[in-house]
């Protein structure tokens, strides 16, 4: 039995991942016994280092302006293959519908015509930009990266929470906190088969490099940042840095004939690809928002032209907008003719006269979320909401229909996590990346972000609301266990000894001798 | 100078590299070994230990052994202590701030303090510690012939062990994180990615580590350096060739690796790579023999006195 585990309450109403009714789940118990015979004490010394060593790495992110530390616990969250296979499957099946269905809306139209999901919905989405009708890029590619946000009900079923197709961020963190890990838990690391995130850049630069014009040779390639003061400035530079591309802001770009150049100490270079980590709205002064000052004037122009990508494409964002998610499995059947793999929360859309009027009779048993948000932001949980909020909801509701949904509460999964020196049960979500490289596939990084709520009962676990994060590890297939090594013998180094001063021994001898000798002598 | 001074700089040079290198070389190997539950442990810990010139063990401990063993030959500990016993012969020579802070070092590691680090922590600690003594060096010191025989020992130790840790990717079997690990332990990782994008392949790691003329821990770079800081210390023949014997055999070694065929580079390279290491070694002998001779010899004192 694990005396780790010994006070760890059993059989709540969340599902915990790692320890069930009857103590820890049995895919689990060899992480759950190489921890423990770390013991408690050396564990908490551990998550001390690791604080430590994120603080002297500059992992950070920030809140309000605030360059703050960001949390992250010592125990991992553990997945086996196939559980994370079903994962990889749902998280490609999804992409590929959400870029059938860009495609569609902003050319044919088909899925209208058809009926699958009224026009108004899309054409009412603050993300639905016209100035992009009928852009398409190279390769096909709109959605070069994604993040789809995970849970796990008390049934222990993964469902989606909601897509992120515009600029989904935290990928940084799993390369990180993998990192992180391995040097405060080489034990407990070593001894397990873990999928590696390491990958991730390359896999990254090789879809942007293929979604690059057709006719250019060698892409360059850069990442557009709105700048240090961006919450997730860290990610842009680490992802820069990782790949060996340019990390660029706004000033930095000159658009020109519809082209697109870098200004360096050698003149103008061109650009291909622009991964950009800014927001539509800021991203062309010229067709969006007139006072930004972080975009570059005549980018949109240029991609319509065919010089230039943008990565992720301009107008994604319908695809992730919250009431278009309640048309997604419909749309999955439309386009793929498949049925959807992973499965969704129920939601109720506002607009329908009915589906409101139950939702505003349950307001205070109901989750009720902005379709648009991100961030946790805007969220009222019912049951912890006050009259006057939900009241100032009611009102909200009744004046936008359009711009809310409501979910029911759920309990999301929990994992062990280290809270003033115990473990305790702690709500965990997962998203996911996946990187689109047209022709060259879709890669799903194993694992993905897991981010846990580290406040008790705590259900929202953005980061900007206080939550922290997990390494997340998938565990190898058994069946890949073959190890190269074994079809090629490895060579035995040959190597020269290393060589050292040579020290005059005979003369310390003699001055040891000298000094021993003296005091009996008679001076001289 | 003095050829005793001389030696002790020297030396100086070459202990606080290997001490630096050493560490660099055990973080690589345990890097590797977490990548790969599968490894066999003592295989590959012994393997590391041929590869720094001990025999095999029955249980090897690659720690104790390359860090904190005293008594171990190869161990930064006892790399670290011989610099301060040079450092301490050529007090008079190295700058204050230099001998300063090699003390602090040492006093800093020795008793087995280094064993109750970390080991992240401690090889931290130990890089950084030799990164301060090299920059002090290079900050305080007059860059006359003094600085020059330490920066050659610099040179020759770093081209030896990088030649080292170049050749555990062959000896790591086909880990496919090998090569990226060797980069992150010469410190060349981002240098590399900048270079040349996330898409590179092992052997444009490898053209890098070894013929990068831009990086200041690639073969050739160091290469170079030390031919460089040969060439100012003695007056050479310029006409028909350099009459130092150590120059000859690092200079050839430089063209040697330089106009090797792109394809040929990750053939063989462990062995490249120990003719390499007895390269360092004959050069070093051929140093001593040229300036430091007499230092060593003890015989003039001997006898009655």
């Amino acid at each position: 039995m694990n005396e780790l585990f010994d006070g760890y309450p059993r059989g709540q109403a969340a599902y915990d991942e790692m320890v069930g009714e009857r103590g820890v789940r049995p895919a689990l118990r060899s992480v759950a016994d190489e921890l423990d015979r770390l013991g408690l004490d050396e564990i908490r010394a551990r998550a001390e280092y690791l604080r430590s060593a994120y603080l002297d790495q500059g992992v950070t992110f920030d809140i309000g302006g605030e360059e703050r530390p960001f949390p992250i616990d010592i125990v991992p969250r553990v997945m086996q293959a196939d559980e994370f296979a079903h994962i990889e499957a749902g998280s490609r099946q999804r992409v590929r519908a959400m870029e059938a269905f860009l495609d569609d809306i902003y050319t044919e139209g088909r899925c209208f015509r058809e009926g699958v999901i009224p026009r108004h919905v899309v054409a009412s989405s603050p993300h639905f930009h016209r100035v992009v009708a009928g852009l398409t890029t190279a390769n096909g590619v709109r959605i070069h990266v994604a993040g789809i946000d995970l849970i796990r009900g008390d049934d222990g079923v993964h469902r989606v929470l909601e897509d992120n197709v515009r600029s989904p961020s935290g990928v940084s963190y799993v390369m990180t906190n993998r990192r992180a890990i391995n040097s405060a838990l080489p034990e407990v690391a070593g001894k397990h088969r873990i999928r590696g995130v390491e990958d991730y850049p390359s896999e990254l630069l090789k879809a942007l490099r293929a979604a690059a014009p057709s006719g250019v040779g060698d892409p360059t390639v850069v990442v557009l940042t709105p700048g240090v003061y961006n919450s997730a400035y860290f990610e842009h530079a680490l992802l820069a840095r990782m790949m060996g591309v340019e990390l660029v802001e706004g000033r930095d770009l000159v658009a020109h004939g519809g082209r697109v150049s870098l200004r360096t100490t050698r003149g103008l270079r061109p650009v291909h690809v622009v991964y950009r980590r800014i927001d539509d709205e800021f991203l062309d002064p010229a067709v969006f928002r007139a006072d930004s000052l972080l975009g570059c004037a005549g980018l949109i122009n240029a991609a319509r032209t065919g010089n230039v990508t943008i990565a992720n494409a301009v107008g994604n964002g319908v695809a992730d907008d919250k009431l278009v998610y309640t048309y997604l499995p419909a749309l999955m059947r439309f386009y793929l003719g498949e049925e959807p793999i992973l499965a969704q929360v129920d939601t109720w859309r506002l607009e329908e006269p009915t589906a409101r009027e139950e939702v505003l009779d349950r307001l205070h048993e109901l989750v009720v979320k902005p379709v648009d948000g991100s961030g946790g932001k805007g969220i009222v949980i019912g049951p912890r909401a006050s009259e006057e909020e939900l009241e100032k909801l009611r009102r909200q509701i009744l004046k936008d229909a359009r711009g809310w949904i409501a979910q029911p509460v759920i309990q999301l999964s929990t994992v062990p996590t280290m809270i003033d020196g115990h473990l305790r049960p702690r709500h965990v979500d997962l998203r996911p990346f996946i990187v689109n490289g047209g022709a060259e596939g879709i890669f799903v990084l194993p694992g993905g972000l897991t981010r846990v709520a580290l406040p008790e009962g705590e259900l929202i676990v953005n980061s900007s609301q206080g939550g922290g994060s997990k390494d997340t590890w998938v565990m190898a297939d058994s069946r890949a266990l073959h190890h190269p090594s074994q079809v090629q013998a490895p060579q035995r180094p040959s190597s020269v000894p290393l060589s050292n001063q040579i020290i005059d021994r005979v003369i310390r001898h003699q001055h040891e001798q000298q000094q021993q000798a003296r005091p009996g002598e008679a001076p001289c | 100078m003095l050829s005793r001074i001389a030696d002790a700089l020297f030396w100086i040079g070459r202990y606080l590299e290997r001490a630096e290198d050493t560490c660099r070389i055990v973080e690589v190997h345990l890097h590797q070994s977490l990548d790969d539950p599968t490894l066999d442990e003592v295989q590959a810990a012994n393997d590391l230990l041929l590869l720094m010139g001990l025999p095999a063990e029955d249980k090897p401990d690659v720690l104790a052994r390359l860090c904190y063993d005293e008594t171990s030959p190869i161990s930064f500990l006892s790399a670290l202590g011989h610099a301060r016993e040079a450092a301490r012969r050529a007090r008079e020579t190295v700058s204050t701030e230099v001998w300063e802070s090699i003390n602090t070092t040492w006093l800093a590691v020795r008793g087995g303090r280094l064993s109750r680090m970390r080991p992240a922590s401690m090889f931290k600690f130990v890089r950084e510690r030799c990164a301060v003594i090299a920059g002090l060096a290079d900050g305080t010191m007059s860059h006359d012939e003094g600085w020059l025989f330490l920066t050659l020992g610099r040179s020759i130790e770093r081209i030896d062990m990088t030649a080292r840790l170049l050749s555990t990717p062959s000896v790591a079997g086909n880990s496919p994180r090998a090569w990226g690990h060797v980069l992150s332990g010469c410190g060349a990782h981002h240098a590399f990615v900048q270079r040349y994008g996330a898409l590179a392949s092992d052997r444009d790691a490898a053209e890098f580590l070894l013929l990068d003329r831009l990086f200041p821990r690639s073969l050739i770079y160091t290469l170079n350096s030390a031919v460089l800081a040969l060439g100012q210390l003695g007056p050479s023949n310029l006409r028909i060739r350099p009459d130092d014997a150590a120059l000859r055999l690092l200079g050839s070694a430089r063209a040697t690796l330089e106009y090797l065929p792109p394809d040929e580079i990750l053939r063989d390279l462990p062995r490249e790579m120990a003719k390499l290491q007895l390269v360092c070694s004959e050069a070093t002998q051929a140093i001593s023999v040229r300036f430091f001779e007499g230092s060593a010899a003890a015989e003039w004192v001997g006898g009655e006195w």
